[in-house]
């Protein structure tokens, strides 16, 4: 069992409330996923040049002491380049006006457990072992700004409990997964990507399907056709929820063994895996609420 | 005192589950309302005495589960397994509801005013259960006795491994599981779903409906069949 959470708020007034509005739907979903959880949230995204990598320290000896300023130092002097680092504890969001690749590569060499949580114009990344509430205090979720985001408690069944293999997973750049369930073919997944040189991180089965599907994004599907692929070679029990720098996007196995519901107001497009995580969102009473079909494709535009 | 309210953003769920187990019947209540379940699992189930509860809002999963005797309306929609297991009385969904609705249930009338999710009236035992809206695949699933009307669409595989409940449909079957089949309806059947329509309180001719039952070819071992997998 596990909980997901995503919303997307539709007038950029509500952007600055958009942690503070997701908060307490993340802590609904408690008893579905306590032993970890994370978010994903979608920010106006940086100029063209500019990339920013969510990092997250805990799993170094150093933990929530980590060296930030140092690593930050030793960027400039070992690849020139200049960097901000948003730091929070064990997590920071680096910024810098170049290639993200060098970075990261630099980053995987020298300093193989700092782990690096996503990449992207749009996308700040954060993820944690603990209870939802626990989780949400150490990163101060409810002051996060964006148009949309996704999240995820986290019951585990397919691999251990620790930070990395908590939710949502990240490929590519501005692209997340959250899910619910459990794959019975993630290795068939990972023996036809890895040849292609699609490097795992984790032996969690979410990660193949998050793999899976950028990869398709990146051979030039569009969302709705990846996803397509996705029905045909994904096998298991699922609710995805995926973000993108400008959507939101969902899927349920076609068993539908997996629960989710969705909410919509003229103000925001709310998910989550049951509805004891809406039912305190404003105006709930009067919103749009149905179960979303299985096998179908429910996007929505940030 | 004939009439109680309970806030569940102010009172405990626990609260008012154990006053319909145990006030309710004592004290003679007879009616109670529910405001703010919003989503809440296991409302009003287990009921065993005559009350009628209103639940103005959101169920969650298993609302007026194993319920007997009593009249559970859920204005709003249902989560998992509404009125799972119901013996006797009457549950209504004014909503949807979600999977496996009214699952194994025994007796009763669950009245689903719109859509139903996948799986209802999987492993149906008894009473009757009457959907306004479409139902999702492998609804009426292994369904042994009992009867169910469907006023819109069926998803695949309805009635699969069917035994001895009937099914009634107004709208398109996707696709009828193993050993189903549509019959021709009798007087029987007409004035069948006129009764349950009317029980349900819902407008539609009975004419339109078709019969689904079991063709019965599975009950028995067919020892000449193509055992190759």
């Amino acid at each position: 069992m596990c909980g997901i959470v995503g919303l997307l708020v539709k007038k950029p007034a509500l952007r600055p409330r958009l942690g503070e509005l997701m908060v307490p739907m993340l802590i609904g979903m408690t008893e579905r996923g306590p032993d970890s959880a994370g978010l994903a949230v979608f920010t106006e995204p940086l100029a063209e040049g500019e990339r920013k990598i969510s990092l997250y320290s805990g799993m170094t000896e150093e933990g929530a002491d980590f060296n930030w300023l140092g690593l930050g130092h030793e960027l400039k002097a070992h690849l020139g380049i200049d960097t901000k680092l948003a730091v929070q504890g064990n997590h920071a969001i680096l910024t810098a006006s170049i290639a993200p690749e060098p970075v990261k590569r630099w980053i995987r060499e020298h300093y193989p457990r700092l782990h690096i949580l996503s990449t992207g114009r749009a996308i700040d990344l954060y993820k944690d072992i603990g209870t939802p509430a626990e989780v949400a205090a150490r990163y101060a979720f409810s002051g996060l700004a964006g148009s949309h985001l996704v999240g995820h408690t986290r019951m585990a069944t397919e691999s251990a409990v620790t930070p990395d293999r908590a939710h949502p997973f990240t490929a590519g750049e501005d692209f997340c997964l959250v899910h619910n369930g459990s794959l019975s073919n993630p290795y068939g997944v990972r023996r036809m990507l890895e040849p292609r040189g699609i490097r795992f991180e984790t032996d969690n089965d979410t990660e193949a399907a998050c793999r899976f599907l950028e990869w398709r994004l990146r051979e030039g599907d569009d969302l709705e056709t990846a996803l397509q692929k996705g029905f045909e070679e994904l096998d298991g029990f699922y609710t995805f929820l995926m973000g993108t720098a400008d959507k939101l996007a969902l899927i349920r196995d076609p068993f539908a063994c997996k629960p989710a519901v969705v909410a919509e107001t003229d103000d925001y497009v709310a998910i989550a895996s049951e509805f004891r995580s809406l039912a305190h969102l404003p105006d709930i009473k009067h919103a749009t609420v149905f179960e979303p079909a299985p096998e179908e494709m429910y996007v929505w535009n940030a | 005192m004939e009439r109680m309210s309970f806030d569940l953003a102010q009172v405990p769920l626990r609260e008012l589950n154990s006053f319909l187990h145990q006030d309710a019947p004592a004290k003679g209540v007879h009616q109670v309302v529910v405001t703010n379940p919003d989503g809440a699992h296991n409302i009003a189930v287990g009921l065993d005495c005559p009350v009628e509860v209103e639940i103005v809002g959101h169920a969650g999963y298993y609302a007026g589960g194993m319920n007997k005797l009593a009249s559970i309306t859920v204005v709003g929609s249902a989560g998992t397994g509404v009125a799972e297991n119901m013996m006797s009385g009457r549950v209504h969904v004014k909503g949807f509801a979600s999977n496996g609705a009214g699952a194994s249930m025994h007796g009763g009338l669950l009245v689903i005013d719109g859509d139903a999710g996948l799986r209802c009236g999987i492993s149906l035992k008894g009473g009757d259960i009457v959907v306004g809206g479409s139902v999702g695949s492998f609804s009426a699933f292994m369904a042994q006795a009992g009867r169910m009307v469907i006023c819109g669409d069926a998803g695949d595989a309805l009635g699969d491994s069917l035994y001895e409940a009937v099914l009634y449909v107004k709208g398109k079957i996707k696709s009828l599981g193993a050993d189903a089949q549509i019959e021709p309806m009798s007087a029987a059947d007409y004035a069948t779903v006129k009764e349950l329509l009317d029980a349900a309180g819902m407008q539609h001719d009975a004419k339109d409906f078709k019969r689904v039952a079991s063709a019965r070819s599975l009950y028995h071992w067919n020892a000449e069949a193509d055992q190759e997998y």
